[in-house]
């Protein structure tokens, strides 16, 4: 593997267009939830063990090489709320281009070609990786790194917080953020031997139920 | 060795060719009772009578519903099901299993679940419905009873409908937990969640709407001819009071 290509995949600078996207942080900040850094960090808590584990997940799994229209359909049927289909969709199609153009691949041509609206974004982001080069760990790392923050960013833009304490949450964060990726890496494993239904579901109410609100708002600051 | 109780139930619906729905397979087991109660139109009811608390640690109950094509069944608890701690050690399962075949109807609305303080519940519900099958369910999960901290538990939901998975969630909450359970993304204080599945055949062509209804609870149409009400409440009461109305609604 190449460890400088997670640097370039996993870049905040990366124009795959992550930042117009709040991962459910703008919905949170607007009904009180999230007030300051420690609000911020449970936030994050919870979202990376479940919407992150799942998409980490995904992106392992697709690494091995499992079907990434298998893996779409399981991205599906964990993400009931159609505002975040949509959300997970766009940003896949955003990352297609970018990563196209960055290491090109008949891979990539044939994923994009399947799926012209985009697939779920932590698809790509897996079979990126492997087109990279990048194992199933590096991918999962990515994905669940990404999963907390986007919120983290979102929230310093949202509520003037500091970015050094931002930036704390996530360091605090960082030792979950390593058993997340191994737990999606095993997960992953099993989808290999026993097909998508290993995959986890954890589930997070509020981001759904947040992310159906937000899509409702006349104005908004963030996509999702 | 669990030394907890083994139970299982299972209710088969059939199309009686009268324009009603006989049940062949009626059958409690243990803690698990059925009784058939009085129907409406070709609908046959059922009730989930406990005939003691529980699911206690170590226990395993599952129950098995099949509704055949154009059967109509409706089934019921007679109360809430309190997952407790038990002499046994470790956790308890309540698996539940059930298909719909097309033309078929199942309306599956038990009563609250509680997770009490110091009990470890794992839920497991998976639902096959046939491409031309009907489906109403309604799961309702209440953390602690009142003023207690929750215990351990967690519930999955696995839908398919004509072979397809169009719903697989997971929420886990309690001591022991994931982080984060009670905080800003997952539950923020709420003490009773609950989903509400609809499956209509109609939905394939003309799907629900998406629709918020209050602050905790909104309408999704699943990618597939279903829609999910995904609610949170502050309480039991609360929350029933969401899916009901997200039920008329849906018409």
């Amino acid at each position: 593997m190449s460890r400088a290509a997670l640097l370039v995949l996993a870049d905040g600078r990366f124009p795959a267009g992550g930042h117009a996207h709040s991962g459910g942080a703008e919905a949170a900040v607007k009904a009180g939830r999230i007030t300051g850094a420690s609000s911020l960090e449970e936030f994050c808590r919870g979202r990376l063990h479940t919407a992150g584990l799942v998409s980490a997940s995904l992106a392992a799994a697709a690494v091995l090489g499992v079907n990434p229209m298998e893996l779409d359909a399981a991205a599906d049927a964990r993400t009931p709320s159609p505002a975040l289909r949509v959300a997970a969709r766009k940003l896949g199609r955003q990352l297609m281009r970018a990563a196209r153009a960055t290491w090109p691949s008949v891979e990539l041509d044939a994923l994009a070609r399947e799926f012209p609206k985009g697939a779920h974004q932590p698809v790509v982001l897996g079979v990126t990786a492997r087109v990279a080069g990048l194992d199933a760990v590096d991918a999962a790392h990515c994905a669940a790194y990404e999963s907390v923050s986007g919120p983290a960013s979102a929230t310093v833009r949202l509520l003037s917080l500091d970015p050094f304490d931002a930036t704390a949450v996530l360091a605090r964060l960082a030792p979950e953020l390593d058993r997340v990726a191994d737990q999606a890496v095993e997960a992953a494993g099993r989808v290999v031997d026993h097909g998508v239904d290993a995959l986890p579901s954890a589930s997070a109410p509020l981001l759904e139920i947040g992310a159906e609100l937000h899509a409702a708002w006349p104005v908004r600051l963030f996509a999702s | 060795m669990s030394g907890g109780v083994q139970a299982t139930a299972r209710i088969l619906a059939r199309d009686d060719g009268r324009g009603g729905t006989s049940l062949p397979v009626l059958e409690g087991d243990g803690p698990l009772a059925l009784r058939r109660t009085r129907g409406r139109g070709a609908e046959a009811r059922v009730m989930l009578v406990g005939a003691m608390s529980g699911p206690l640690g170590g226990d395993h109950f599952t129950v098995e519903a099949a509704v055949e094509e154009g059967a109509r069944l409706h089934v019921g608890s007679a109360a809430a099901t309190i997952a407790l701690p038990g002499q046994a050690k470790g956790e308890a399962r309540y698996d539940v299993r059930l298909t719909v075949a097309d033309g078929g109807e199942l309306r599956w609305l038990p009563e609250q679940l509680i997770s009490a303080n110091g009990s470890e519940l794992y839920v497991s519900t998976h639902v096959d419905v046939g491409a031309y099958g009907r489906l109403v369910l309604r799961e309702e999960q209440v953390l602690g009873r009142v003023a207690e901290e929750p215990g351990r538990l967690s519930s999955r939901l696995v839908l398919r409908v004509g072979g397809r998975t169009v719903l697989d969630q997971e929420l886990a909450c309690g001591p022991g937990a994931p982080g984060g359970w009670d905080g800003p993304a997952v539950l923020a204080g709420h003490r009773a969640v609950g989903q509400l599945v609809v499956v209509r055949p109609e939905f394939a062509a003309d799907p629900a709407a998406s629709r918020v209804l209050g602050d905790g609870a909104v309408v999704m149409p699943l990618a597939g001819p279903a829609a999910l009400v995904s609610a949170v409440a502050p309480d039991a009461l609360r929350l029933r009071k969401l899916l009901d109305d997200a039920l008329t609604s849906l018409g």
